[in-house]
């Protein structure tokens, strides 16, 4: 073998094993998972840890339900996304279409900035303005609720949701929006009727990502939901996520206890959460392409 | 940092007068602000040793010690039998220091009526029986819970002996609705903005933007405040001991730490920052 042929074989092994790493790295993070959070249902029903409606963990017996937990995370998660969804699909019509070029470039780069506030300083800043503000204007007994953290996160699924839809709308072909205009369409039966139908797929994907995030979201929901590990029944309760519950109670357990692997187990809760709102955004993304 | 590392993982092997060795010291969130007042007074009397403290709860603290990545635990509980269990599993003999005595404060916002409470009304309202401020003589206001996560040492001791009273055979837990807030500030905070609130912390986090209650052990009985002569007299029952958790009987800096901690001059420190001394 020439070196010039092993230079080539040898740099397009490399790009393979770049390629692969993700996925290998998402296999091995599910086996570790799965081999300490499975290690619970030795001693726990998967039933009584999916619906059981209580969370003590370090009483004698201790109690593993998860269910308040998993309605906490949705309740926030909902909450977020009726405000979100809505704000940040507007925002990318009007930076995709209607905006002038100039206006255009300075709301891109404040949104790309809003992406870049670490979460936990959005979540003191949650917590010092928005929780008083929640508990006073709304005369709750506290402000610390689902729906505060749920306006915190709807901040932290904008950027997520407005950069991709608005780079699907974008993608839209330009003649589109031209015949639906030379056809006597106005501007906006064009853009809802025309762009928006064409650009979906891609905006079901962005909405997707941005609930992602959501879901995902630990400090500032932490520092801002109250967490109280009750069933939720409305939004003005203070409710107790999933990942905060990881995050609060890791510190505590020891190694190889039933806390501890009931912790693991709540990871494969959100593991299994987050795979289903990727392949529902993945699966949007590529319906279209057809 | 490899010296750190090495005392970390092999705690009693260190020797006095190793320059620049490290005692690690982690647990209690209570404790942490006394911890690193005995770690600045220790230093400046022994240049050569360095002492670090972090907080992350009593369940921290234990767990670490535990695993063997850290020195000394700092607990307001006492161990439980499971975690000396998991200890000797690990090889780990888990030796106790009482350092310090802790009232704990329940403290409610400066506008709220309420002065004194009997155990009674205390631990109904912290298991959601009593929901409204009105039913102890209050106004007609909703009761919020304000408690500390679970791997909180306050937390459990505040479990075990306001709501169960000490008898561990009892199996009252808190109310569904108490916020898990995490940290004895993060409580302070909250009971400073919301008139409805109460909630519990040790004393040394009291400060003006919270009322202390006065506590009575039934409807009979006077009421004291938690104060350090009402704690070291035993007449404020909420009060607890202060732990130090060392693998085996302590070596080296470790045992000189803990000497200083529990000699006149370490527990002069405990006074200063608002804590009970032993003595």
């Amino acid at each position: 073998m020439s070196l010039k042929n092993f230079k080539e074989a040898l740099i397009e092994k490399i790009i393979f094993l770049s390629g692969i790493a993700s996925i290998i790295l998402v296999i091995l993070i599910f086996i570790f998972l799965a081999k300490e959070g499975l290690s619970l249902f030795k001693s726990v029903h998967l039933g009584d840890f999916l619906l059981g409606r209580r969370w003590h963990p370090i009483s004698e017996p201790p109690q593993f339900g998860v269910l308040p937990l998993i309605l906490g995370s949705l309740f926030v998660t909902l909450g977020a996304a009726v405000i979100s969804v809505p704000m940040g699909i507007a925002s990318a019509i009007y930076i995709a279409e209607v905006a002038p070029p100039r206006m255009k470039e300075i709301l891109k780069s404040g949104i790309e900035l809003l992406a870049a506030i670490p979460s936990v300083v959005l979540g003191f800043i949650g917590m010092t303005t928005l929780v008083p503000f929640v508990k006073h204007h709304l005369n709750l007994p506290t402000g610390l609720t689902a729906f505060s953290g749920s306006v915190m996160l709807a901040f932290m699924a904008m950027p997520t949701i407005v950069s991709i839809a608005e780079d699907a709308l974008t993608a839209v072909p330009q003649k589109y929006k031209e015949a639906a205009l030379a056809l006597g369409a106005t501007r906006w039966q064009a853009i809802h009727r025309v762009i928006l139908r064409a650009a979906s797929s891609g905006i079901v994907a962005a909405v997707m990502l941005g609930i992602g995030r959501v879901v995902g979201e630990t400090m500032a929901v932490m520092m801002i939901t109250g967490n109280a590990v009750r069933m939720p029944t409305s939004l003005f309760q203070p409710v107790r996520t999933l990942t905060a519950t990881i995050a609060a109670e890791m510190g505590e357990t020891v190694r190889g206890s039933a806390h501890y692997h009931a912790l693991f187990a709540i990871g494969i809760v959100l593991f299994v959460i987050t795979f289903v709102i990727n392949l529902i955004a993945d699966w949007a993304v590529h319906r279209k392409l057809k | 940092m490899f010296v750190s590392l090495s005392s970390c993982s092999r705690p009693t092997e260190n020797k006095k007068g190793v320059d620049g060795t490290t005692i690690q010291i982690k647990g209690s969130d209570t404790m942490v602000n006394l911890g690193q007042a005995w770690a600045e007074e220790f230093m400046r009397l022994h240049p050569q040793a360095f002492v670090s403290v972090t907080g992350g709860g009593s369940g921290t603290g234990i767990a670490a010690l535990i695993s063997k990545t850290c020195d000394i635990a700092e607990s307001s509980r006492k161990m439980k039998d499971k975690e000396y269990e998991e200890a000797k599993a690990n090889g780990v003999e888990a030796v106790e220091f009482r350092v310090a005595m802790d009232g704990l404060a329940v403290v409610v916002h400066p506008q709220n009526p309420i002065n004194q409470l009997t155990l009674d009304q205390l631990a109904n309202i912290f298991m959601g029986k009593i929901k409204n401020w009105k039913e102890v003589g209050g106004p007609n206001l909703p009761i919020v819970l304000l408690s500390r996560e679970v791997n909180s040492g306050t937390h459990v001791y505040f479990k075990e002996q306001v709501l169960r009273r000490g008898d561990s055979k009892r199996k009252e837990e808190f109310d569904e609705g108490a916020l898990l807030m995490p940290s004895s500030q993060a409580i302070a905070d909250e009971i400073a903005q919301n008139p409805n609130a109460i909630g519990y912390y040790g004393m040394g986090y009291s400060n003006p933007t919270q009322k202390l209650l006065a506590i009575a052990k039934d409807d009979k009985s006077p009421y004291y405040l938690p104060m350090v002569e009402n704690v070291m007299s035993g007449h404020y029952d909420i009060s607890r001991p202060l732990l130090m958790y060392t693998n085996g009987q302590p070596q080296g800096d470790v045992k000189e730490f803990v000497d200083f901690v529990l000699s006149d001059a370490g527990q002069a420190v405990v006074r200063q920052i608002d804590f009970v001394p032993l003595r």
